[in-house]
């Protein structure tokens, strides 16, 4: 599934990894059912590529991020990260592992702590994990702060203080404090306002050039993972239905949920007309998945071989696969 | 231009604080035509929810209304009183939000909110109410419609609850819809699904919707006139093609190039540099001068009005069209 040449050993690999979560119902409180979150992902990552995920709210993009972030333990599957296997890690190897491994959340107001100032937030992870303290803790500090772009005056203030833009900023610099690897971006800018927006992308390109960062970039907004991604893998209910090089998959999408949500982006210019397939109904509960395709309640080529039978991932280069029974050409 | 529905005059909205009032709203004009779909556009804090919410009554305390006029067939919607503003709020004009799930009601069915605005503004017994409540539903296209009255707001997903909102605000047929950032909170295809409703439900009906919202792209979709706002104030004002053809004001200008393209490889997006400024902290001249890349002594010293800078098309800006360098 990789662009790469074949013996560059990939940073991430994620191996038909599952997360289904029980649920209960009635009096008695029972096992009634498994909500498939995350059904069967594989996929590879190589060092400082961006991979885009995409899918509606509901298709298991956010669970894969938990899963690899292991904020969440896989029900089956294996994640590997430097040829080394996450899952089923210890917890202390996996405290290890952690500081390599880090997410910037979508919500700048919630995942900070408005009682800390912006400095013991940057600080607790490198006191955590007694990366550094004393004098060069606080240099580090100013550093980090310089490198997304706020000044050493900020140190002392709380995030009540700041615009969503500049929470970001701080969540970003948090993220960077242990020099992770790889970072998961879970729908970074979508709360943020268009012109900052801009801001906060142009910044995790930067970094992710000066520190040969690797990015997963969850988002729903098509515009900032095209501008971010090298490869985008496209999620429906908890599978990877396409997953292709930026570029040939908005060009020349198979799958016809990738064509559907690429013609549901708004045109850009009042006078632009847009072959526009509006889909129909919308995404099935993932408790109680359609047999066969997954997408055929609502794909509009289905015929009667999707409702029997799920079709196989198919590589149709090697930058470029999908699972559809009828591939668009 | 079509006839006008709704005229708004110097309209001034502010919110008392203990530094001062904030004018949140700040003397704008504008008119919304019959039929015609106005977006305005802004970003959070320029005031666009706000201009919203006076047309509709609605200013959250303590905030208030303190100057200006606002003309919808005759009448000052200013100074009329609780009772018959109330009247208007349904049965002429109607609103719809951002998060459908906390302006339902979670402990009534969808059905018996709905029929509690028919019933609200027209003499209907429960069963003609029950029976048009459905089919408005079916208008919106929910599937299911008797089924899905009986239900409550959280079984329903969000592209479902807002269609349910969408139904309940034109239970009454109003002339005018207010639309504050209708899809936002939706996915791409069920947002593409939604403003497709809007639009044809606006023709079948006749109706002047306002559309508020950040996305341009929606605006490409669905506007025929567009209105932008900074800081409280309106900065440019056209219809939607020429806006798009020919944005005058650097503030839109920005906003539009800040957009990933999709059909363009870019190594870097364009941005407006800095953050909206604290409106009572606004420097002299102009509100833009910091962020704009056109800025020179005059704007730091005089504040431009909003002018006439072609047929229908306004700009407050003394270097219309100055763009500066993509960074």
């Amino acid at each position: 599934m990789n662009a790469a040449a074949p013996d560059a050993k990939p940073l991430l690999e994620l191996k038909h990894v599952k997360k289904w979560f029980a649920y209960r119902s009635g009096i008695l409180f029972k096992k009634t059912g498994y909500i498939r979150a995350v059904d069967g992902l594989s996929f590879t990552v190589n060092k400082g590529e961006t991979l885009g995920i995409v899918g509606e709210s509901g298709s298991g993009k956010s669970t894969a991020g938990q899963l690899i972030l292991q904020l969440q333990e896989p029900t089956e599957g294996e994640i590997w990260f430097e040829q080394r296997k996450l899952t089923g890690m210890s917890p202390k190897q996996l405290r290890a592992v952690r500081s390599e491994l880090q997410l910037i959340f979508q919500d700048p107001y919630t995942s900070l702590n408005p009682r800390m100032t912006v400095k013991d937030i940057i600080a607790e992870p490198l006191s955590v994990h007694r990366a550094a303290e004393g004098r060069q803790l606080h240099r580090r500090v100013a550093e980090l702060l310089h490198e997304v772009g706020l000044g050493e005056h900020h140190l002392n203030r709380y995030p009540h203080e700041f615009s969503g833009g500049q929470r970001q900023r701080i969540g970003i610099a948090r993220a960077l404090a242990l020099r992770p690897k790889l970072i998961v971006c879970d729908e970074a800018v979508s709360a943020l306002d268009v012109s900052i927006q801009a801001q906060i992308l142009n910044l995790l390109k930067k970094l992710q050039k000066e520190y040969g960062l690797t990015f997963i970039f969850i988002a729903h907004g098509m515009g900032s993972v095209k501008f971010m991604s090298d490869r985008i893998a496209v999620m429906y209910l908890g599978k990877i239905v396409e997953l292709a090089r930026r570029d040939e998959l908005f060009a020349r999408p198979k799958h016809p949920y990738t064509q559907a949500l690429l013609s549901a982006i708004p045109v850009s210019h009042p006078r632009e007309k847009k072959e526009r397939i509006v889909l129909q109904g919308e995404l099935p509960s993932p408790a109680n998945p359609p047999g066969g395709c997954g997408f055929h309640t609502r794909c509009p080529i289905a015929k009667d071989i999707c409702r029997r039978e799920a079709p196989v991932f198919r590589q149709y280069s090697d930058s470029h696969g999908a699972s559809c029974h009828f591939p668009l050409q | 231009m079509p006839e006008a529905l709704l005229e708004v005059k110097e309209l001034q909205t502010s919110f008392p604080t203990k530094d001062g009032p904030v004018p949140a709203v700040n003397r704008i004009s504008f008119r919304v035509g019959k039929g015609e779909t106005l977006a305005i556009v802004g970003e959070s804090g320029s005031g666009k929810s706000v201009t919203a919410l006076s047309i509709i009554g609605l200013v959250d305390r303590p905030g208030k209304v303190t100057g200006g006029e606002i003309r919808m067939d005759n009448r000052n919607l200013l100074e009329l009183s609780g009772r018959q503003m109330r009247r208007i709020r349904g049965s002429e004009i109607a609103m719809i939000f951002q998060e459908p799930m906390t302006s339902l009601n979670p402990v009534f069915t969808v059905g018996s909110q709905i029929a509690e605005s028919l019933r609200a503004h027209q003499r209907l017994t429960r069963a003609e109410a029950r029976s048009q409540t459905v089919d408005l539903l079916r208008l919106v296209g929910i599937p299911d419609p008797d089924k899905a009255a009986h239900r409550f707001p959280h079984q329903l997903s969000g592209g479902m609850r807002q269609r349910v909102m969408i139904a309940s605000a034109l239970s009454c047929q109003p002339k005018l819809l207010i639309a504050d950032e209708p899809t936002t909170a939706l996915d791409v295809t069920v947002q593409a699904q939604i403003l497709d409703l809007i639009r044809q439900l606006a023709r079948r009906m006749g109706m002047s919707v306002i559309l508020i919202t950040h996305d341009l792209g929606v605006v490409a979709e669905m506007a025929d006139r567009v209105i932008v706002m900074y800081a409280g104030e309106i900065v440019e004002e056209a219809g939607a093609e020429e806006l798009f053809d020919r944005p005058l004001h650097p503030y839109t200008i920005g906003l539009m190039n800040a957009l990933p393209r999709l059909h363009v490889h870019q190594e870097e997006l364009y941005s407006i540099q800095g953050t909206v400024p604290h409106l009572l902290r606004l420097p002299p001249g102009c509100a833009f001068q910091s962020r704009c890349p056109a800025a020179t002594a005059r704007c730091r010293a005089d504040k431009p009005e909003l002018a006439q800078a072609a047929d229908g098309h306004k700009v407050r800006c003394f270097h219309p069209a100055g763009k500066g360098e993509i960074v």
